[in-house]
């Protein structure tokens, strides 16, 4: 009975979300008394190996191939069925990233198994698992069974501290898989570095968002020197992208980005649940809507209520008092 | 180019949801329904690929009769001809992807790109499209932004935390595409109108082997903020500005 957990890494260092997921599967690990394994995949991953230690991986399947530098997600499928072949996992369990749930469908489709993509709470039992996953983009959750075996699963990580504990170096098992060229047909051929103007909407401490309410793309001026003002930067719903106002890039929620500032400022934005999805994660929510009944200041901290084509600009020149 | 793209009825819901007595569903009873919007920006590309390099375009969903509706919304866009996959219940991803392989193993001409959303908006499972890859032996590029053809070729961009990754696989493939590839258009009334007229393949399958299977649905406990009004109008600037101050923003 081993739990085999996805290990996703860029740049040379570990996905934070995947020790969010580790510390999540070592719970669950130790609840059942199963060994964590992990598996490693990459062209120049080994120094990565022994960190895991920390999380409770007490093995690493390391793959490391020159044909493996660039991620390949039908490759990364492959090595994991040959370990499974191997190891008979109990679970395969990875992180609800776009990555790993891509490995993990490309794993269910190739071993014909089921897969259930960010879990939230994971029950084992003798035939199908019980499991609380995510769906509508967080507005739902959905209680299921889960059949197979092994159980094919990810986390959703998000909001997981990750908990390092002091633990030993884990045993390393060398794997050569045996990766046909259909394998590696989709891979990364090229990359464009991403355009770094200003601040990121995902790193930024405030956000300063608008919706249908701001009328125009020319209406977004106002927003741009707010969130200029405060170090911010700007979002926007999908009523503003549909539109052509904003570029797609700055749409938050379930079909856009999920953000954390520390401020999240919603202005005309009426709080549809997909669009409150995005921002939960903001640790104060202020809402400038002319519409004292709108459904956003059930779910915001604090409110203006009026046009926020008035009450920006004041602020604007208070904050320059 | 030929070009499938798979579609999902789901409900357009607002702020709060609701579920039906039996917690299998979302309550619809005062909603409308649409393509997830991952899909439906995944209809417009497949208009665009027709549109530039001739062939046809074909739109497909499994659900209940009434998802005719969204069928009928792809055509009014430009989508040539329309497969309902009728069913009872909403179907786990196994059993869907299975249909939608059997369905397009039945129609006379294959495929050159299989398009679908990259996740359903409801259920979320990120699977249906490479389970229907693997099963047809195409390669798949997920979370497609970008999507163009050359040389019997497909070039992917994809966009990560990273900058844009970029794939170029040979056709037939499949793409799953993610919103922000393209702003989709609004229906016309010309296309409405020939959207009503258009003959619809149906098919009924069968369901087989679920693997993962919906006990209930349930909404989770949000705690009821208690927000406070800090001012009306202009008025309140010096307020919003005491906040910032609070938070140590300014
Ligand atoms: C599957 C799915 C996924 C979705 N994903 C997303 C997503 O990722 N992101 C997203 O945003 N939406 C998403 N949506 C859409 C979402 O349901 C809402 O339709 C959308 O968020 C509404 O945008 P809005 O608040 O800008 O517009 P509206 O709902 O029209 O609200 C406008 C608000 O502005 C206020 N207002 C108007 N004029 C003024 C003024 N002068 N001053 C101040 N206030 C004013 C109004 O009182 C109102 O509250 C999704 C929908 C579905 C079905
Ligand atoms: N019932 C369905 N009918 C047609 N296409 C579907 C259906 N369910 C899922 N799909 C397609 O598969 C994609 C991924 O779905 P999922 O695996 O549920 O996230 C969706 O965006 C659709 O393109």
């Amino acid at each position: 009975m081993t739990i085999l957990t996805l290990i996703e890494h860029e740049q040379g260092a570990i996905d934070p979300q995947t020790l969010s997921m580790l510390t999540a599967a070592r719970g669950l690990a130790q609840e059942q008394g199963w060994p964590i394994h992990a598996v490693l995949i990459g062209a120049d991953v080994a120094g990565l190996a022994d960190g895991l230690g920390d999380y409770g991986v007490t093995a690493v399947h390391l793959i490391e191939q020159d044909n493996l530098d660039a991620y390949a997600p039908a490759a990364w499928a492959a090595c994991v069925v040959e370990v499974m072949g191997a190891e008979k996992p109990t679970a395969v369990i990875g992180t609800g990233t776009e990555r790993s749930n891509e490995v993990m469908a490309h794993i269910a489709a190739r071993a014909d198994l089921p897969f259930a993509a960010n879990c939230l709470e994971i029950q084992p039992d003798e035939d199908a698992w019980f499991v609380t996953r995510v769906r509508w983009g967080g507005t739902l959750r959905e209680e299921a069974r889960l059949y197979g075996s092994p159980k094919l699963l990810t986390i959703a990580a998000l909001g997981i501290e990750p908990e390092p504990e002091p633990g030993g170096a884990p045993e390393i098992i060398s794997v050569v898989p045996d990766l046909s060229d259909d394998d590696l047909l989709v891979r990364v051929v090229s990359r464009i570095e991403p355009e770094r103007e200003g601040i990121s909407l995902t790193d930024a401490p405030v956000v300063v968002s608008g919706g249908r309410g701001v009328g125009s793309a020319e209406g977004f001026a106002v927003l741009e020197e707010l969130a200029g003002l405060l170090n911010g930067a700007v979002g926007c719903s999908r009523v503003v992208t549909n539109n052509g106002w904003r570029p797609h890039a700055e749409q938050v929620g379930q079909t856009g980005a999920r953000v954390a500032p520390e401020l999240y400022i919603a202005c005309g934005i009426s709080g549809a649940s997909q669009h409150m999805s995005g921002c939960a994660g903001a640790k104060h929510i202020l809402a400038i809507n002319n519409d004292p009944e709108a459904p956003i200041l059930m779910k915001a901290d604090t409110a203006v209520i009026g046009d926020l084509h008035e009450v920006i600009p004041a602020i604007i020149a208070e904050i320059r008092k | 180019m030929d070009i499938l793209v798979c579609i999902k009825r789901v409900p357009v819901t607002g702020a709060k949801v609701t579920l039906t007595a039996d917690s299998q569903a979302i309550d619809a009873t005062y909603l409308s329904f649409a393509p997830g919007p991952h899909e439906e920006c995944a209809i417009e590309e497949a208009v665009q690929i027709v549109k530039k390099h001739g062939g046809k375009s074909t739109a497909l969903t499994l659900g209940p009769a009434a998802a005719v509706e969204q069928l009928r919304y792809a055509a009014s866009l430009g989508i040539d001809d329309l497969i309902l996959l009728e069913t009872e219940t909403d179907w786990p991803p196994m059993p869907t992807a299975r249909a939608i392989v059997a369905a397009v193993q039945a129609q006379e001409k294959p495929f050159d790109a299989l398009l679908f959303g990259n996740e359903s908006a409801d259920a979320g499972g990120y699977q249906v499209g490479i389970r229907v890859a693997y099963a047809l032996g195409m390669p798949v590029v997920t979370g497609v932004k970008k999507l163009a053809f050359e040389d019997g070729k497909a070039i992917a961009h994809r966009q990560t935390p990273n900058g844009w990754e970029i794939y170029e696989v040979p056709l037939p493939a499949v793409f799953t595409i993610k919103e922000g590839i393209n702003v989709p258009r609004y229906p016309s009334i010309p296309g409405k109108l020939k959207a009503k007229k258009k003959p619809i393949q149906r098919i009924t399958p069968e369901m087989g082997e679920v693997g993962l299977e919906k006990v209930r649905l349930v909404v989770p406990e949000t705690e009821a903020s208690d927000v406070n009004i800090l001012g009306h109008g202009a008025a309140a600037a010096p307020q919003v500005v005491e906040l910032l101050g609070e938070l140590g923003l300014v």
